[in-house]
């Protein structure tokens, strides 16, 4: 087989893997929640019966709604299932890799996050365009927190390309950076923002007036709703998957280690299963913040990623 | 009897409580207002009645005003169909106001406000159900309804950047309908407006076309997460009419009932307030703790509400020494429990910050408005009948009153793990010290145009039942009134200032009652 027909079969594969699992991977982080809290859940696959349920109804859409909010729920997936081709999860030999680095990635999120935003406003409720302004204070703070984070690793592997990135810190001698745990913390909190999750956010409210991510999708029904669930769900995958390939990224396959294969897949799976737990856990101790409180939290993530970068700059460390 | 200075000619009522009657003329009906809002009392209800089966003549105001030694209950009869508005002096007569209007035609003479309350765009505007003239089988309305739009005119506020966030009455969740209306600039509310009225059901209309034994059973469904006070109410009411009096171990296990639905709706209230906050978890073991409550009591007492076990003249239920020993284990684990939950919940710094200082409504604002029950309480309020007017068994009892002086979500918090912690201990000295004796006896038969009052500090507040029987036991006219009526204006306060995505947590922390409000 030729390197390209390789990295392609790898590239496949690797997307299906990511596309198929993440909603398994939400039904766990909501099964640990469920634990934590001494209920007993409603089991890791629920996500997909959800779905299933979801794809099974009939549409409604509102009389004055515009083309653009029948394409968002497709631009919003389309641009997840790009996103996680791009992050390296089972090896680094990815066909999508010289396509997009990881600026490119903060796009393709924003741009998810334009049309979500856009269609929310389209139908002209209150609780639509409360979401969309909502998200969009949030979003302004965490863009620039995420491109922040991502300039340690990358001045680290003088590359801002996500494979060359993970492809370093996974196969260089092993070193310890401090200037990385500032931006692992950082990259938490960013993630914790962007993927709607509590304290910035509750994904579980029916509260219409705290809402913000479930506030642009209040509108949606049937296959369109599925699609954003399943969107949010790869989101949220794609970021841990980021995490890990940025700041634990042991165990990842390179170029044409197909033997590596088994125990990078068996890697990922733990790890990810790991990051599961752990987000249930800071989600269930903390309570949600006010609104206003969010502009400090990501204050707090620029911070940290910054003083990352400048510890790497200084101490070259 | 004096109110004030004001001397009033009034006669006490029999019943458990301490009630004056008094018939009064128009002039008396505004200064007796004025004399107990100077003199610390306040206004509990105001309804209208039409009297054309029985006293002429044909209409009638009645307002039951709070006074240093009791209640008295103010009866206005209407020449015509207008009376003097009073709610200058208590603001929280306006919505009774308006609602005694929608209801049955009677205008008070000359409130700022005559907006429609209760009647929506089902109902014409020139038919009043609660006139005995009205027959209720819907032809009234059949040609109205189809074209016509609900348009109330809600106070709009006008500048740059406010608009407005319509809420309700259809909600993301599964609770009671109601409208909400903020005006917001950004995400600070500078105007919310409430609308109601969509959980009309006609109950007092019902309540005319029943005697006092079946009424019982409606009476425990007006605010079904209240029923055990509103039956109680009901059946004071009807034994002050009759002359009557449950008999003493049916007052007790009266009491006993009213402690467990108390703590079992605070246990739930807490639940929702951290939940609503964002941490699950205190949902999660506040439901599990109400769950254990409410399986005990299906068990003991064959309903998990305690629903149609209180009637007129006592109680349907008894407890035995073994369920009696069960109770009181399930207290001491509640307790505990309890204890370790209000520590999670005290020192949960994001919780805090949420409840601390949010929805905040001062001590002399919750005064001029008139807040009454919890809600009160937590601003400072010092009501509770159970404390001040207490019947049997409270007077034996020595309720301690939970109360705090912040008025925010975090001092109604405080308020509910007191007020638990307090009915725990009411709940064990009840079952220490019941009465070996009947617990249900036959009540006189009561005299035509007999009138009774009931009054029952239920969790949330103040429950109130105004009676007047006709013939052989027929109700003529029954007002149930529930305290939510004086304390939803006061969340509209309650919101302003705050941003929208706290105005969630203000209304669970007030939780105040749809179905007793619209009756």
């Amino acid at each position: 087989m030729s390197p390209f027909f390789e990295s392609i079969l790898s590239q496949l594969t690797q997307t299906l893997l990511v596309v198929v699992l993440a909603p398994a991977f939400l039904g766990w982080l909501n099964q640990c929640r469920a634990w934590l809290q001494n209920r007993s859940g409603a089991g890791v696959l629920q996500p997909y019966r959800v779905m299933r349920k979801l794809f099974h109804k009939d549409a409604v859409l509102a009389k004055n709604a515009s083309p653009v909010f029948r394409a968002a729920p497709y631009v919003q997936f389309s641009c997840m299932v790009l996103a996680a081709s791009i992050v390296p999860v089972i090896e680094t030999d990815l066909a999508f890799s010289p396509a997009a680095d990881v600026i490119a990635l903060v796009g393709i999120f924003a741009l998810a996050r334009v049309f979500a935003a856009l269609a929310a406003m389209d139908i002209g409720t209150a609780f639509g365009t409360m979401g969309a302004r909502r998200e969009m204070l949030v979003a302004s703070l965490s863009e620039p927190a995420l491109l922040m984070v991502f300039f340690t690793p990358l001045l680290i592997a003088q590359s801002t390309s996500l494979n060359a990135i993970a492809d370093a810190l996974a196969h260089r001698q092993f070193a310890i950076y401090p200037s990385l745990a500032f931006a692992a913390v950082a990259f938490v909190m960013v993630l914790l923002a962007e993927n709607a999750r509590i304290p910035i956010d509750n994904p579980s409210t029916h509260l219409e007036l705290t809402m913000i991510h479930e506030a642009l999708i209040l509108e949606y029904s049937a296959r369109h709703l599925a699609l954003i669930e399943w969107a949010t769900a790869i989101k949220l995958t794609t970021y841990c998957a980021l995490g890990i390939a940025l700041f634990v990224p042991w165990g990842l396959a390179q170029t044409g280690e197909w033997q590596m294969l088994p125990v990078s897949v068996l890697a990922f799976a733990g790890k990810l299963a790991l990051a599961g737990a752990a987000l249930a856990v800071l989600e269930t101790v903390s309570a949600k913040m006010r609104i206003f409180r969010a502009p400090e939290f990501l204050g707090m993530a620029f911070l940290l990623a910054v003083l990352g970068m400048l510890t790497f700059l200084l101490l070259g460390a | 009897m004096k109110i004030g200075n004001l001397e009033l000619a009034a006669e006490e009522l029999p019943g458990a409580v301490p009630a004056w009657g008094a018939e009064v003329d128009a002039s008396q009906w505004l200064a007796a207002s004025i004399h107990a809002e100077a003199s610390g009392g306040r206004l509990l209800a105001l309804w209208g009645s039409d009297r054309s089966d029985g006293a002429k003549p044909r209409f009638a105001v009645h307002a039951a005003l709070v006074v240093q030694p009791g209640i008295i209950v103010m009866t206005l009869p209407l020449s015509e169909e207008t009376y003097p508005d009073v709610s200058n002096v208590f603001p929280a007569a306006n919505r009774m106001q308006r609602a005694v209007f929608d209801l049955l035609g009677l205008r008070a003479t000359v409130p700022a406000d005559e907006r429609k309350w209760l009647r929506h765009a089902a109902w014409p505007p020139d038919v009043f159900p609660l006139r005995k003239d009205f027959l209720g089988d819907g032809s009234a309305f059949e040609s109205y309804a189809a074209d016509h739009i609900d348009d109330y005119p809600f106070v709009s506020v006008a500048g740059d950047g406010v608009h407005e966030i319509p809420v309700g009455p259809v909600h993301a969740g599964t609770i009671e309908s109601g409208h909400f209306r903020f005006s917001v600039v950004g995400e600070r509310v500078l105007k919310l407006e409430e609308r109601f009225g969509y959980k009309h059901k006609g109950v007092e209309k019902r309540f005319e076309q029943m005697d006092c034994v079946t009424g019982a059973k409606l009476a425990g469904r007006i605010s079904c997460d209240s029923t055990v006070a509103y039956a109680w109410a009901y059946a004071m009411a009807v034994e002050s009419a009759c002359g009557g009096e449950a008999p003493s171990r049916a007052a007790w296990l009266r009491a006993l009932l009213l402690e467990r639905e108390r703590v079992a709706n605070h246990l739930g209230d807490l639940g929702f307030l951290g939940n609503d906050a964002g941490l699950a978890f205190g949902l999660t073991q506040f439901s599990r703790l109400k769950e254990d409550m409410l399986r005990l009591n299906a068990a003991i007492f064959g309903h998990r509400y305690l629903m149609d076990l209180i009637v007129p003249g006592g109680v349907l239920i008894d407890v035995s020494a073994e369920e009696s020993s069960r109770i009181r284990a399930e207290c001491d684990a509640l307790e505990s429990e309890l204890l370790l939950l209000r520590s999670i919940y005290d020192e949960h710094p994001g919780l805090q910050d949420r409840f601390i200082g949010t929805g905040r409504v001062a001590p002399e604002l919750a005064a001029r408005l008139g807040l009454i029950g919890l809600a009160g309480r937590a601003s400072a309020q010092a009501w509770d009948l159970r404390a001040q007017f207490s019947c049997s068994p409270y007077d034996r009892l020595d309720v301690h009153m939970a109360t705090h002086r912040n008025g925010d979500v975090a001092a109604r918090v405080i308020v509910r793990f007191d007020e638990i912690t307090e009915s725990l201990r009411l709940i064990r000295a009840i079952l220490e010290a019941l009465p070996t004796r009947a617990t249900l006896a036959q009540l006189p038969t009561a005299a035509e145009g007999a009138t009774g009052i009931g009054w029952v500090e239920g969790w949330r507040g103040e429950v109130f039942m105004a009676l007047e029987l006709g013939p052989a036991g027929a109700i003529r006219r029954l007002h149930p009134h529930d305290p939510s009526w004086q304390n939803w204006p006061l969340l509209e306060h309650a919101a302003l200032g705050n941003i929208v995505p706290d105005f969630p947590l203000i209304n669970k922390s007030f939780n105040l009652s749809y179905s007793g409000h619209d009756l």
